[in-house]
């Protein structure tokens, strides 16, 4: 994102903005709803903004990535379960835990490129899947209900609505922030590098394995604190969380927002989702009309609405 | 003891033909077309719900299963023909993203038709009994049927792929226009065909399933991932690999499921093993593939790729 | 005298049952312009990667600046000064040129785990890109995306890559290919001025170029060196003269 002012810049401010002042929004209209699927939202955002830093600027083409969102939020749930309630020993465990899990899947499917990489890092967020919900302690396929949010210091309460929105908010812009300096640093060009040619980059001198491995870590711990998030949000979390099909809802939420960009991710989770409540209201097979939308992005606008919207400035500047 | 052992050993290999007649469909149109297709799970559910809505339609289990492969058959050259065909030559991400669109659409498309709930398929008299194979030893004269249709179909595959044009082409991993457009074939019609036929394999094996497991939605999805371990362990593009591996994965998971808290159990707590051993089942054909990636990235039986 | 600074022993390699690579032994003394030139098949990409670390030798040796590098991989080669261009381009199309010569010179500016600072802006890395931009004479694209540029620029982007890394030694390979009249003779000024800096080993099939420019010329055959010699000597050796001079005298370069 440069300074300059294209319509596209002035769309991406005012939706921040917009995003920050939603409350305000909420209280003086009393539409409650509106602050409970923009809370949803952020916290999908989050998730989308961290797959894309692997996805969008690794062109590492991971179909797990909800893995995490399952198991930062289990962590939270498991912990409760057990008595712990105490954000301060859950979050940094969720982060621990989805960091480890993408170490080891890192590790094993970094080997592989392509096609195997896509089926492999799938494989394996699936067999997370079935080794959750084969915990029968913490309701298996049932799932299992959270009955006490994250505890932090008072006044910080995660059962208050507006709070918790603006925790979610705050992380939220706070890893867009960091992804922004990380792509743009010498890490982010060794990773944008080796999407572009990596084979290219291993002649130059970079054992580009590490630096991969190293973005895989990262993108997978950001996701397993959107899972911590999705815990608290739904008082619940299920296996179902982190079923192959929802990395791929993330994945759209990625390549109809932007692959391109920081916050492209975030355009998408925000168009997915409003659009799902809006189509929804129609009709409830409203995903016979995503999925051939989705075909058609692929084909005709592969660099997503943020794509679409920087056309904007070209065409108009000449 | 022993004979349980051989009914799980025959449910190992029932189970593990028809992911091979899965991961088959998968592979051939990976192998010719360069083209990966997530929407390989849906055809198979296809194929389940035509076979359950025919079957019940004609009144006859094999005419409808007939019935049922054929119109599998016509939606998989139709999909090809619409929206396949946009993708070929793109990035395999194009692949998986549009044909994950797809996935969404069929999933609704079958709620639109047949409702949210599911149906069953079930067996005709003559089918839904026990057939002796060996001296004190019975076994489902169904699940036999599958192995002896499923070998058959492997079969043939193998003729196609040893004795045929086509085949050559499906051997020397071919997913280039020119030379194929070089052997007289006309190019546009073969790719329908191909995924005509994966399609009519997924199908065959949707509707194999159908009266012993289930006909409901997401179920191509669930099965969808074990092709996919299946075709990595197997080595992509190469039918061979698929068989072996199939036979693998199908053997693991149902002697793993059936004797594993029996093997726990003998080193943890009763507890412990109940607890354990469900999720350590589920993890076992993971393990195996993690395992095969580490020794063979290429897979066991890699066909030649360009 | 000083030790040679790439020195290759009994090299070989074959692809099952043919042999790219037969026996091959090849000396570059510091300073020089060594050609290597040969018919199409001689093997002359596969010693080039063999050099560079991108293809391994069934056996042999290669020493570089002192250092056994037969199982260095790529990455170690390029530290030690070994630098490679590629005979089919190989750039980062969809970055700016100057990313693509910044990545190579940051190759070589300390590890890459840096997540904060912004490395666009570390003088450390642009400098040296944008000078070795200008050698090529391409400072004023620098920040175009690179696959807006031609297929000549794409060639000396190559070059700037390679330069990048101020290595002691390049590795070239057919820098000139699908160039025209025009940007094949700004290449070869360019090489010549280069000569006086750094060491080169260079593959190609345009003649004129060729003996313009080289200290010494091998000459490869089926994997095998025929002959090393200077220039005139290499001209007038008839064995290389049946082999392949004869039919290139009168062709174009490729």
């Amino acid at each position: 994102m440069n300074g300059a002012l294209t319509v596209r810049n002035i769309v991406v401010c005012a939706l921040l903005v917009a995003l920050v002042l939603l409350p305000a929004y909420v209280k003086l209209t009393g539409n409650i709803f509106v602050l409970t699927l923009f809370t949803r939202i952020v916290i999908l955002g989050l998730a989308a903004v961290s797959l894309n830093l692997i996805l969008g600027f690794g062109g590492m083409m991971s179909f797990g990535h909800a893995a995490y969102l399952g198991i930062g939020g289990y962590a939270v749930g498991i912990l409760a379960h057990e008595g712990v309630y105490s954000g301060f020993v859950q979050w940094p465990v969720a982060l621990f835990a989805s960091a480890v899990f993408a170490l080891v899947i890192g590790a094993l499917s970094l080997r592989t490129r392509g096609v195997y990489f896509i089926m492999i890092t799938l494989a394996f967020a699936q067999m997370a899947y079935y080794v959750i919900a084969g915990l029968a302690r913490y309701g298996g396929d049932d799932g299992l209900t959270i009955y006490k949010r994250s505890q932090f210091f008072a006044p910080l309460d995660l059962t208050n609505k507006v709070q918790f929105y603006y925790v979610c908010v705050a992380l939220l812009l706070g890893a867009i922030y960091l992804v922004h300096r990380l792509v743009n640093s010498r890490f982010g060009l060794v990773i944008q590098g080796s999407r572009s040619n990596d084979l290219r980059m291993r002649a130059i001198g970079f054992p580009t394995y590490r630096y991969r491995l190293t973005c895989f870590v990262i993108a997978g711990t950001l996701c397993g604190l959107a899972g911590a998030l999705i815990a608290n949000n739904t008082d619940f979390v299920s296996p179902s969380m982190m079923y192959w099909t929802r990395s791929g809802d993330l994945i759209i939420m990625v390549v109809l927002g932007g692959m391109g960009s920081v916050v492209g991710p975030l355009i998408g989770a925000v168009a997915l989702l409003v659009l799902e409540e809006l189509l929804s209201g129609i009709t409830e097979y409203w995903q016979i009309i995503l999925g051939p939308l989705l075909l058609l992005v692929v084909l005709f606008a592969r660099g997503g609405i943020d794509g679409l919207l920087s056309q904007i400035r070209a065409r108009a500047g000449a | 003891m022993t004979t349980l052992f051989i009914e799980q050993c025959l449910n190992g290999v029932q189970f593990g033909l028809l992911l091979f007649l899965l991961a088959a469909g998968l592979t051939l149109v990976f192998g010719i077309m360069d083209l990966v297709n997530l929407a390989h799970g849906s055809l198979y559910m296809v194929g389940a719900y035509f076979a359950a809505t025919l079957t019940a339609w004609t009144g006859s289990f094999v005419l409808g299963a007939v019935l049922a492969l054929g119109a599998t058959l016509l939606v998989g050259m139709a999909v090809e023909v619409i929206a396949m065909r946009r993708l070929y030559g793109r990035d395999h991400l194009d692949h998986v993203l549009g044909t994950f669109g797809l996935i969404l659409f069929f999933d609704e498309a079958v709620r639109l038709i047949w409702g949210p709930e599911g149906l069953s398929l079930p067996l005709p008299s003559w089918l839904n009994t026990s057939v002796t194979i060996l001296p004190g030893i019975q076994y489902s004269a169904y699940r036999l049927s599958i192995i002896v249709v499923a070998l058959a179909v492997a079969a043939v595959l193998y003729l196609l792929v040893m004795r045929t044009r086509v085949g050559m082409l499906i051997r020397a991993g071919a997913s280039s226009r020119e030379m194929v457009g070089a052997l007289g074939v006309n190019i546009k019609l073969l790719y329908t065909l191909v995924f005509g036929l994966g399609a009519a394999l997924a199908g065959l094996a949707g509707l194999m399933q159908a009266p012993i497991l289930t006909v409901q939605i997401g179920m191509g999805e669930n099965i969808l991932i074990l092709a996919f371990v299946i075709t990595v362990i197997g080595g992509i593009g190469s039918i061979r690999g698929a068989f072996i591996a199939a036979l693998l994965v199908g053997f693991v998971d149902t002697l793993g499921r059936s004797y594993l808290p029996d093997i726990l159990r003998l080193v943890l707590s009763p507890n412990a093993a109940a607890t354990a051993a469900p999720a350590l089942s589920s993890m076992l054909i993971y393990l195996v593939m993690a395992v095969v990636l580490v020794v063979r990235p290429e897979g066991l039986f890699p066909a030649v790729r360009k | 005298m000083s030790e040679p600074l790439l020195q290759v022993e009994h090299l070989a390699k074959r692809f099952d049952g043919i042999v790219a690579t037969d026996d091959l032994a090849l000396t570059v003394e510091a300073g020089e312009l060594h050609a290597i030139i040969g018919p199409n098949g001689a093997g002359k990409t596969t010693l080039i990667a063999q050099l560079g670390g991108q293809l391994a030798p069934d056996s042999g040796r290669i020493r570089f600046a002192g250092n056994d590098i037969t199982a260095l991989p790529m990455y170690r080669r390029g530290r030690l000064g070994l630098a490679r261009s590629f005979q089919i381009t190989s750039l980062f199309l969809d970055l700016s040129v100057l990313d693509n010569v910044m990545l190579a010179v940051q190759a070589h500016a300390g590890h890459s785990f840096r997540f904060w600072r912004n490395a666009r802006s570390e003088q450390q890395l642009h400098e040296p890109a944008l000078a070795a931009l200008a050698r090529v004479g391409l400072a004023d694209r620098a920040h175009r995306l690179t696959s807006a540029l031609s297929h000549g620029e794409h060639r000396l982007i190559e070059l700037a890559m390679a330069l990048a890394g101020r290595p002691r030694m390049l590795l070239l390979d057919e820098p000139m290919a699908g160039l025209g009249p025009e940007e094949s003779a700004r290449m070869v000024e360019m090489l010549r001025a280069l000569k006086q800096e750094l060491t080169i080993l260079l593959v190609e099939h345009d003649m004129e170029a060729v003996f313009a420019l080289a200290d010494r010329i091998t000459v490869l055959v089926y994997g095998r060196v025929i002959a090393t010699d200077a220039p005139a000597e290499i001209r007038a050796n008839a064995a290389v003269r049946d082999a392949y001079l004869g039919e290139a005298e009168g062709a174009d370069h490729v």
